[in-house]
């Protein structure tokens, strides 16, 4: 049956997978880092924007040890997460995939009826190409928020040598929280991500690992919403519905 | 060409999650290594950014941190200089330079001015603004006639062993000043009296408070913290 489809080149799927070890390890020791002042008012000033200024994150999410320990990780890891970007966005400018991700017209009425899908409003899957609208809103926010996140850590890093990169996010203090809160919406994203990967499309899992993934049993196939249709048998696809040569 | 692929994977995947064990480990050898590199590496990088043109700008209608200034030192209790013990306290410029000086807070004071307002970056993630007035390290370094053996440059305390050395391209830099004032009066104690390092290019650890010693040198000679497992360089 042709319904086996290669669908994830080997970059794809090694970037995805370095980027988990990255963004793990920048993640965690960013939060240790925090942890030193877990706050973003300045001494004697107020932050409102946080009403848990001062609170820090639980240590087992951390990473590094201690303050010099976790700077250590985060200086190191952040090369590997910048070139393993930049081999991402590369590959998706050079193969087109970059088509697969950035929003266009008509994405936000797919992401409604995908939303509507979701919520029973709605009982068949939306048509959809490799990824439905939601998917697409996620992974392409997801690099977007990693360039926020590269530019407001150099802002940080140096609020000197880099000053006019700082300027961007106005200054040092809106700088850092931009990153905090650029890291945040992305560890949500992630989150989210791999709790749809289990719950919606558990096939994928063999796709973003060995490239493979089979269309019969695509969430579109399987009609499948979170949790329902999970393991569905494998229905007709367009693939099969083709007519046979003549 | 598939199971290849998939064996490569496998084991990429489980060298990559040793790789994170191992940096679970307390003590782990390997990653020790892999970050004393990189520090290499991002030093190389810190300096090669590194401009005297790139300055610290503070709004002239930004506010000071003043009594929210943190207050920071080794010793337990508040290193004061003790003049009838010590004498006279002066600072001591010394080392790779023509004309070693010994200049007492009035022979300080004497010397051209800076008052600055600018950003203190401390290592934790605070930044807390203050106006501060000294002598640039730049000026020292011309009076005393610092020689071409003078590459990185040493600051020590009385504040117990405090001391942190510095690359001299950040030590030259405009706004790396000798301060003993601060905010319009004269540094108190709790700052680092009577003169202090202050600059906004290098991380709080770097900013030796109750200065002794400006020592000019062919090699560097870490530091306080930098000893202790904090980056030497410390940028920013």
């Amino acid at each position: 049956m042709a319904t086996l489809v290669k669908r994830n080149h080997w970059v794809v799927r090694l970037t995805h997978w370095v980027n988990v070890l990255a963004i793990v390890i920048m993640a965690g020791s960013g939060m240790r880092i925090f942890n030193a002042h877990p706050a973003f008012a300045r001494p004697g000033e107020h932050f409102p924007l946080n009403p848990w200024d001062g609170t820090p994150i639980p240590s087992w999410l951390t990473f590094g040890g201690w303050l010099a320990g976790a700077r250590h990780w985060h200086f190191a890891m952040m090369w590997l997460l910048v070139a393993n970007g930049l081999v991402y966005l590369g590959f998706l400018f050079l193969h087109g995939e970059w088509r697969d991700i950035v929003p266009r017209r008509g994405d936000a009425r797919d992401a409604w009826e995908m939303l509507k899908f979701y919520l029973f409003v709605r009982p068949d899957h939306p048509a959809q190409a490799k990824h439905n609208a939601l998917q697409k809103s996620a992974y392409f926010a997801m690099p977007v928020l990693g360039i926020i996140i590269v530019l407001s850590g150099l802002a940080i890093w140096k609020p000197v040598t880099l000053g006019f990169i700082t300027k961007l996010f106005v200054n040092y203090k809106w700088a850092r929280f931009v990153h905090f809160v650029a890291m945040a919406l992305l560890l949500l994203l992630a989150l989210v991500h791999v709790f749809m990967v289990f719950a919606v499309d558990p096939y994928s899992l063999r796709a973003i690992v060995t490239g493979w993934y089979d269309r019969a049993r695509s969430p579109e196939a399987r009609n499948a919403r979170p949790f329902y249709h999970l393991f569905g048998p494998a229905r007709a696809t367009d693939a099969e519905r083709e007519l046979p040569p003549v | 060409m598939t199971v290849d692929r998939r064996r490569f994977l496998t084991i990429s995947a489980a060298s990559l999650g040793g790789t994170l064990l191992a940096a679970c480990d307390a003590d782990p050898k390997s990653a020790r290594k892999l970050l004393a590199f990189a520090e290499r590496g991002n030093r190389r990088v810190e300096e090669g950014l590194f401009r005297h043109t790139a300055m610290n700008h503070v709004s002239p209608s930004a506010p000071v941190a003043g009594q929210s200034f943190p207050k920071y030192m080794i010793s337990k209790t508040t290193p004061i200089w003790d003049t009838a013990a010590r004498g006279v306290w002066r600072l001591e410029v010394s080392g790779a330079v023509r004309r070693p000086l010994s200049l007492t807070l009035d022979d300080l004071m004497k010397l051209p001015r800076i008052t600055q307002k600018v950003d203190h970056f401390c290592v934790e993630g605070w930044n807390a603004r203050a106006t501060w007035s000294g002598v640039r390290v730049s000026d020292l370094a011309r009076a005393a006639e610092a020689t071409d053996d003078a590459q990185y440059v040493d600051f020590t305390s009385f504040d117990e062993d405090y001391h942190e050395s510095w690359d001299m391209a950040s030590a030259m830099h405009p706004q790396t000043l000798v301060a003993y004032g601060m905010d319009g009066y004269l540094l108190t104690p709790a700052h680092g009296a009577p003169a202090r390092l202050h600059s906004p290019v290098k991380l709080g650890y770097k900013n030796t408070k109750y200065l002794t010693r400006v020592v000019f040198m062919p090699a560097q000679n870490g530091g306080y913290w930098s000893d202790q497992g904090y980056e030497w360089y410390g940028g920013t």
